[in-house]
């Protein structure tokens, strides 16, 4: 006979994917639309590497830098919990991303085609870091509307790359995004299931 | 007119940026464990009592364990820096109060298994 070796709950494996762009390309909207919870925030406190400081009265003293970021929760199943966490804008705090791409599933990175080039330095960062990504160009209402082959050629991104219309208001939209992220990252990453 | 005890404008410190200092005692690592910003954490064993000599923010963490939740979550329910939450956690862990899950690392991120089980998920959503 088999007894169970515990009644505890079992704990769930999480999953982390980065939500990326610019100011006010949609990260935290996104994020709230397919969350189970509204948008929480987390506050890191990060050494700051010091870089260029040259200050040496204070070599003691390492300067911290508080980086807040938002963040929800997708319950999967019993075994995985999602994370998605909206990434710290300011191009200061780019030293926190590796701590957050470490380990990721893989990124979206939302593009506002009022401001197209503020998404180039989130690509720049995780086609460096090989880090799975597709692009997601946010509708919003009022926005030029272009089509993706004329967004894909002003981005220079690579074809293998997919790049997806969204509204990340919608919850059906954003939940879409995630699956071609998901999908896209298997491609690249997974190993293939001998059955 | 300042009293003995009112503090001047040179002394004032905003109370936010002590209170992750005072809760961990100044300590800034934990003491076991990584703890990434989405570990999980469960509540295990039976709740302490009041004379475990645990503080409030311990408690708070283990009522909110209860469900396993993320070392990013916990932060944000207590309104304190994921750091400190490190701190605390693993005072919490050594004294067998938690048991934590660490997060899928880069190398899982070849199981197809675990590809299919997020696409499940999300497409019943």
């Amino acid at each position: 006979m088999v007894f169970a070796r515990s009644d505890r709950p079992r704990i769930p494996t999480a999953i982390k994917i980065l939500i990326a762009g610019g100011f006010g390309a949609g990260k935290t909207t996104m994020v709230g639309a397919v969350s189970e919870t509204r948008p929480l925030r987390t506050e890191e406190v990060l050494t700051d590497r010091g870089v260029g400081v040259d200050d040496l009265t204070a070599v003691e003293a390492k300067r911290t830098t508080t980086v807040a970021m938002d963040f929800g929760r997708i319950t999967l199943s019993d075994e995985y919990v999602l994370y998605l966490f909206g990434t710290p804008g300011q191009e200061r705090f780019w030293f926190v991303w590796d701590e957050l791409a470490e380990g990721s599933l893989g990124a979206v990175i939302l593009a506002d085609t009022r401001r197209l080039a503020d998404c180039f330095p989130s690509i720049d960062y995780f086609e460096r870091r090989g880090t799975p990504f597709v692009v997601a160009v946010n509708c919003f209402e009022g926005s030029p509307t272009f089509e993706l082959d004329e967004v894909r050629l002003a981005l220079q991104l690579n074809p293998s790359i997919p790049i997806i219309m969204c509204d990340a208001r919608k919850r059906e939209s954003s939940r879409e995004v995630l699956i071609a992220l998901v999908k896209h990252s298997a491609r690249l990453r997974a190993e293939p299931v001998s059955s | 007119m300042n009293g003995p005890d009112e503090p001047g404008d040179d002394h004032w410190i905003d109370p936010e940026i002590i209170r992750p200092y005072v809760v961990t005692r100044g300590r800034t690592r934990p003491a076991h464990g990584r703890f990434d910003l989405i570990s999980m954490a469960l509540a295990v064993g039976h709740p302490p009592g009041p004379d475990a000599g645990l503080d409030p923010e311990h408690l708070r963490i283990l009522r909110l364990c209860r469900e396993p939740k993320s070392v990013a979550e916990i932060a944000a329910h207590l309104n304190l820096p994921a750091g400190t939450i490190r701190v605390l956690l693993g005072d919490l862990f050594d004294r067998e109060l938690v048991s934590a899950q660490e997060p899928q690392s880069e190398v899982d991120m070849r199981d197809m298994k675990m590809y299919r089980a997020v696409l499940d998920g999300l497409r019943s959503l």
